[in-house]
């Protein structure tokens, strides 16, 4: 069966507070169509994890997830700087985040690594100056 | 999906399909439906949030009158603890206790009694290797009806511990045919509750074991006799044998606060209880050993059949400790006993997912998308349900129909009127 269902979150740069509801929203999607809850941590951790990075980054953006019975895609798409040295950023404990980003206990290096740690797949494009986008996927069986 | 007692009933009369419950249902299990609320029953935990918001009172909390205790030769009270807050300036239980023996009660038992032993018995489950934390609480059954439906995946957290309720009854039922040599069944045992998920839980135990207990009544049903009575009262009997340990129970952080650890959380109110166990169910705090949720604010204090301010009641309970021993009541051994575990396993409730397979949840699910972008997205909720959201799930699933929704209606009108060459501004 090759049915897939599109959903698309979009991701308010503003106020830390918002961060985690396009997650929670995917989530909540994703148990109604019944997926595996271990699957759903995973996707949920790493989606959290990106949006986080959207915030702390970028301006926000938008989160697109493609859901079939094979898999959960997803892409975090932002139009924030971009990152200079994707080899670096996929450091654990490597961080760019300024330091009132993490007075707030954010920027700790572990965004990427954790997105890589919890899914199947995962890739990033981007470009200084237009923005970034982190693939990920997840395999349901 | 099964149907259920439930403690809540609509009165039809006084409903105006206004949209206040189902705005407010946790569950999301209300819609209007021909301009009157209906409560969809597998769906309903019995947490008491429409009874609350609703203007019109037409929704109303079911439990039994003091009537219900005659065909019983020995009658006892069982009150819960959050019935201490309700009494102004109290600094003795057995005011309480024996103006309930005032009001028709043969005999007064405290849950507090039992709750002092499931807070022993707690501290020692939670050091046992059999212990996977965070332990959560098992004492609202809204709470743990919630985590069934919404959390499938938490249920074996939850303590499976019996709770304060069900044991008070199993004590007050031993230690009273003890005391008048009546048959176990001549003796009627009644809680006096303070909101309506306890009451469905004594009719409908959530672990499927007979909760013992034969009614249920609500505080703020005997609250002002038994208060007229208070004032009557010069000298008290001694009958209350709880310690602070027990009446705390009844305020929220008090069972965890028994459990002398402080790696717990305790949250009130069923929507930060909701947010609470998304976090717990993406394990996003791992040192947490106890998760103590009330569905009401407050604490039981803030119960739906109360009839104080929850706080203010929370504040009474808090300086009621004062004058209370730690803890009357304890485990018989070291161990604890086989009887006190819950027989039974939690186990979920259908009811979340859309279909049983993948497939066919993902066509039900597109076509929830689908509907969903046609519709304004502004939650009005005069189709009935909640939110556009959740009224595309209900078009998708044959439960509403899409001219249910005004904003369609009035499209539907055009529509028909350009056809018949009516212009729009007429």
């Amino acid at each position: 069966m090759s049915e897939s269902v599109k959903l698309s979150f979009p991701v308010l740069a503003d106020d830390f507070s918002h961060a985690g509801e396009a997650s929670g929203s995917l989530k909540r999607t994703l148990k109604k169509l019944g997926i595996d809850m271990e699957v759903i941590r995973r996707v949920s951790i790493a989606v959290y994890e990106g949006e986080i990075n959207m915030v702390i980054h970028a301006d926000g953006g938008v989160i697109d997830a493609e859901i079939s019975a094979e898999s959960i895609e997803v892409w975090l798409r932002d139009k924030g700087p971009g990152i200079k040295d994707v080899e670096l950023a996929m450091q654990e404990g490597y961080s760019t985040a300024r330091d009132h980003i993490r007075a707030l206990g954010f920027g700790a290096g572990m965004g990427l690594p954790n997105i890589k740690k919890y899914t199947d797949e995962m890739s990033i494009e981007t470009e200084i100056g237009v923005g970034t986008t982190v693939y990920l996927k997840v395999n349901i069986t | 999906m099964e149907t259920r007692f439930h403690s809540i009933r609509h009165i039809s009369e006084r409903c105006t399909g206004c949209i206040n419950c189902i705005k407010h249902c946790p569950t999301q299990a209300i819609r209007v439906r021909n301009g009157q609320a209906k409560i969809i029953k597998e769906l309903c935990i019995d947490c008491g949030e429409c009874i609350r918001v609703c203007p019109t009172h037409a929704m109303r909390g079911m439990y039994e009158r003091m009537d219900a205790t005659e065909k019983f030769k020995y009658i006892v009270a069982l009150p819960s603890p959050a019935i201490f807050g309700q009494i102004r300036n109290l600094e003795d239980l057995d005011y309480v206790t024996t103006a309930l023996k005032r009001i028709g009660f043969d005999d007064v038992f405290e849950v507090s009694r039992a709750a002092e032993i499931v807070s022993e018995a707690t501290r020692k489950y939670m050091h046992s290797n059999s212990c996977k934390y965070p332990v959560i609480s098992s004492a609202c059954p809204a709470i743990v009806r919630l985590i069934q439906l919404k959390f499938p995946d938490l249920c074996d957290l939850v303590l499976p511990i019996k709770q304060p309720m069900a044991l008070a009854a199993k004590m007050a039922r031993k230690e009273m045919v003890e005391k008048t040599g009546l048959n176990p069944e001549e003796i009627g045992i009644f809680y006096i509750s303070p909101c309506t998920a306890r009451v469905t839980e004594i009719k409908n135990p959530i672990f499927g074991e007979e909760s013992g207990i034969d009614g249920a009544i609500g505080i703020s049903e005997i609250y002002h006799q038994l208060v007229a009575e208070m004032e009557k009262l010069d000298k008290v009997e001694p009958i209350a044998n709880s310690g602070l340990i027990g009446v705390s129970w009844a305020i929220d952080g008090g069972e965890s606060a028994a459990l002398m650890s402080s790696h717990y959380l305790a949250a009130d109110g069923i929507e930060n209880a909701i947010n609470v166990l998304e976090e717990i169910e993406d394990k996003r705090f791992k040192r947490l050993h106890f998760v103590e949720l009330n569905a009401c604010h407050a604490g039981c204090v803030g119960g739906i059949l109360n009839v104080e301010n929850p706080y203010m009641a929370k504040a009474r309970t808090q300086i009621l400790r004062k004058y209370l021993p730690v803890s009357l009541n304890h485990l018989e051994n070291d161990i604890i006993p086989e009887d006190m575990f819950n027989t039974n396993e939690l186990k979920p409730v259908s009811g979340i997912k859309l279909a049983d397979s993948l497939a066919e949840s993902l066509a039900i699910m597109q076509k929830i998308k689908d509907i969903e972008r046609t519709l304004p997205g502004i939650d009005c909720g005069a189709c009935g349900a909640p939110s556009c959201k959740a009224f595309a799930e209900d078009v998708a699933t044959n439960h509403a129909k899409e001219s249910d929704c005004v904003f369609k209606m009035r499209d539907k009108v055009f529509e028909y009127a350009q056809k018949m060459g009516i212009d729009e501004k007429d």
